[in-house]
């Protein structure tokens, strides 16, 4: 099913929830919602779920206008942060609720809640409390319960929040699969860049009831179009420093206090203009090696495969993704080179790309 | 572990026991009293009897009165009317009050707990007017209501006190999953909220059940509308000396029932605060 938003806002008198959302979802595409907590990615989700009437704009289903058709009959799966499980109703209840609720023989009921518990791997725990069962297997409840009327559209609002660090990425790899073998039309929110970028075909990107970017992941990461994107998507975060762009000798170059840098012509071109301006660098495109800027190591901290070093240079902090095996201690003197090929500009007041719009 | 540890552990129980042995020693007297032909002070004298249950088998007070069978059923159905009401008027109200938005909202939230803690006493009067102008004085419906109307504002608060611990997610999940918004309260926030309706239930008949001050205002004398406490007052007559045994004898009839219904409902009433919104995390 194809999902429309246009011009999509929700207002609290005079708090503004969702500010004029713009979106279109196609058929068995899996989109997610991602922003800060607060942004309104979920004020958007719950208007598309039914649950909020829209103060203003339009929700389509594919094609149709369905802003005052209630939840029940927008044929949607839903699954929760909080699981909200029926805590006096059994797995096998909990599960077959939305079917007895159509009115269905019970024989066929049963059959369809054993064959969706099944394919969550909980058809042996049907009889089960949900107060009995680990938070994981909640989890599984909630979407086999989402999934058992076969709805045109499935909703998620962080359903992983709520899990430990290790169930959290074998549930991500499942839900995933699932969607994809299933085609249902998707829409995830979560505050975490990691699943949102490792999960949806295409990412929306919201800040403070605003959509600030709708691309696929790898456009967000390359390509952002706006400073807080740029700064939310990717782990460890970009590095961000005030530069002055100048053009010598035909060579474009970025300059701050103790930063001298080279930068991409077709890149550099469009920031010279502005002459100061943001420039942001990702921690994988610097590295420590001699010959280059000088900096001080302020903090090392190991994460295994690489160390994230935190260096000085002056008043700049530059995060730095380095091979543990160099050896680098905090209040070092350092050398960083920065690979400028993927460098971003972006105007200080207005906060948009300089290379994107 | 050495004496005087020993010791010092059995304070905390030393203090209990002292601080509940009055309230033992009344119970103990008001069974004892009740089998005996005389007490002096705590103390029985004379010989066992069974002469003061004899109000089981003939109405003390002559044929005018009511028997306490009847008595009792009309306790009963007072305390019964009182239950029902009281929950489902307070669940209805609770829930709108917790989950919806409606004008004047925080207006009646305000009203209903000055009115619960407004004395009752003061509204006697009015509230007799009122009463003798439907017709309802001294008829047992009439009671009912009066009795329903003074506990609903404690009702509809802790009722929405336990509407207000069930998460939204949840009524949402189930409006998703199909349901209406009355299949909602009822298959499932209802349920979820099982101990509170539990201890409504048993506040609201307990107090229906042991009420005085209403059916003795709102009926005439001990008559066909008489509840046990009314019935009970009978007893302490203005003109005789005081039969005290057969006092205790018609207190601990009167206790019997709430007593049976404590020992059945008290792992629901111990479970208030435990129960509500399992499931989620």
């Amino acid at each position: 099913m194809k999902v429309e938003l246009e011009n999509l806002t929700k207002r609290w008198g005079k708090f503004v929830g969702a500010d004029g959302i713009n979106l279109a979802i196609g058929d068995g595409e899996f989109v997610a919602f991602l922003g800060p907590s607060g942004c309104g990615k979920t004020t958007t989700l719950l208007m598309v779920a039914g649950i909020y009437k829209p103060s203003e704009g339009t929700i389509r289903f594919d094609g149709k206008v369905v802003n005052t058709v209630s939840p029940k009959d927008r044929n949607i799966g839903m699954v929760f942060q909080s699981y909200a499980l029926y805590p006096h109703m059994t797995v096998y209840q909990n599960i077959s609720y939305p079917l007895k609720l159509r009115k269905m023989p019970k024989r066929e009921r049963r059959e369809r809640a054993q064959d969706v518990a099944d394919m969550m791997g909980i058809g042996d725990l049907m009889d089960r409390k949900p107060a009995m069962l680990s938070g994981g297997q909640q989890q599984r409840v909630a979407l086999g319960r989402s999934l058992v009327k076969e709805p045109q559209l499935l909703l998620f609002d962080e359903p992983l929040s709520n899990l430990d660090a290790r169930l959290r990425l074998s549930m991500r790899g499942e839900i995933k699969r699932l969607q994809m073998e299933l085609g249902i039309t998707s829409i995830y929110v979560t505050h975490d860049q990691v699943e949102a970028m490792t999960m949806a075909d295409r990412i929306a990107v919201m800040k403070d009831g605003k959509l600030e970017a709708y691309a696929k992941p790898d456009e967000l990461y390359d390509r952002p179009r706006t400073l807080f994107v740029a700064g939310f998507v990717g782990n460890p975060p970009m590095n961000f420093l005030k530069v002055e762009v100048t053009r010598e000798d035909g060579e474009y170059r970025a300059r701050a206090e103790g930063i001298d840098l080279l930068v991409p012509a077709e890149r550099g071109e469009k920031a010279v203009i502005k002459g100061e301006v943001i420039m942001g660098i990702r921690p994988e495109d610097v590295s420590i090696a001699d010959g280059g800027t000088q900096g001080e190591i302020y903090v090392v901290e190991p994460l295994g495969r690489d160390d994230l070093v935190d260096v000085r240079i002056g008043d700049i902090e530059i995060h730095v993704l380095a091979n543990p095996t160099l050896g680098t201690k905090m209040g070092e003197r350092t050398s960083l080179k920065f690979d400028t090929k993927e460098v971003q500009f972006f105007d200080p007041e207005t906060e948009q790309s300089l290379i994107w719009n | 572990m050495t004496v005087r540890q020993r010791l010092w552990r059995g304070v905390p129980y030393l203090i209990l026991v002292l601080s509940v042995l009055p309230i033992i020693v009344g119970y103990f007297w008001l069974v004892l009293s009740s089998f005996m032909t005389r007490t002096e002070g705590l103390l029985p004298v004379g010989n066992l009897t069974l002469k003061h249950w004899s109000f089981l088998l003939e109405p003390p007070f002559g044929r005018g009165y009511p028997s306490i069978w009847r008595v009792t059923l009309n306790t009963f159905l007072i305390a019964a009317f009182m239950t029902i009401v009281v929950v489902l008027v307070s669940a209805l109200t609770g829930y709108a009050l917790s989950r919806l938005n409606f004008p004047g909202r925080k207006g009646f939230l305000s009203l209903t707990l000055i009115l619960h803690a407004f004395p009752s006493v003061t509204l006697l009067i009015g509230t007799f007017f009122v009463l003798r102008a439907l017709n309802l004085y001294n008829t047992s419906l009439g009671v009912g209501l009066v009795m329903v109307g003074f506990e609903m504002p404690f009702g509809i608060w802790l009722m929405k006190g336990f509407f207000d611990g069930v998460s939204w997610d949840m009524e949402r999940a189930a409006l998703i999953d199909g349901a209406s918004r009355l299949q909602v309260w009822w298959q499932v926030i209802l349920p979820t909220i099982k101990p509170g309706i539990a201890a409504l239930a048993i506040f609201a008949f307990i107090s229906g059940w042991n009420a005085w001050l209403i059916p003795k205002t709102f009926t005439i004398g001990a008559g066909q509308q008489a509840t046990l406490s009314v019935y009970l007052q009978n007893f302490q007559g203005e003109t005789v000396a005081v039969d005290w045994g057969s006092v205790t004898a018609v207190g601990l009839f009167q206790l019997i029932p709430v007593a049976i219904f404590f020992i059945f409902t008290q792992d629901l009433l111990l479970n208030i605060y435990s129960g509500g919104a399992k499931g989620g995390a």
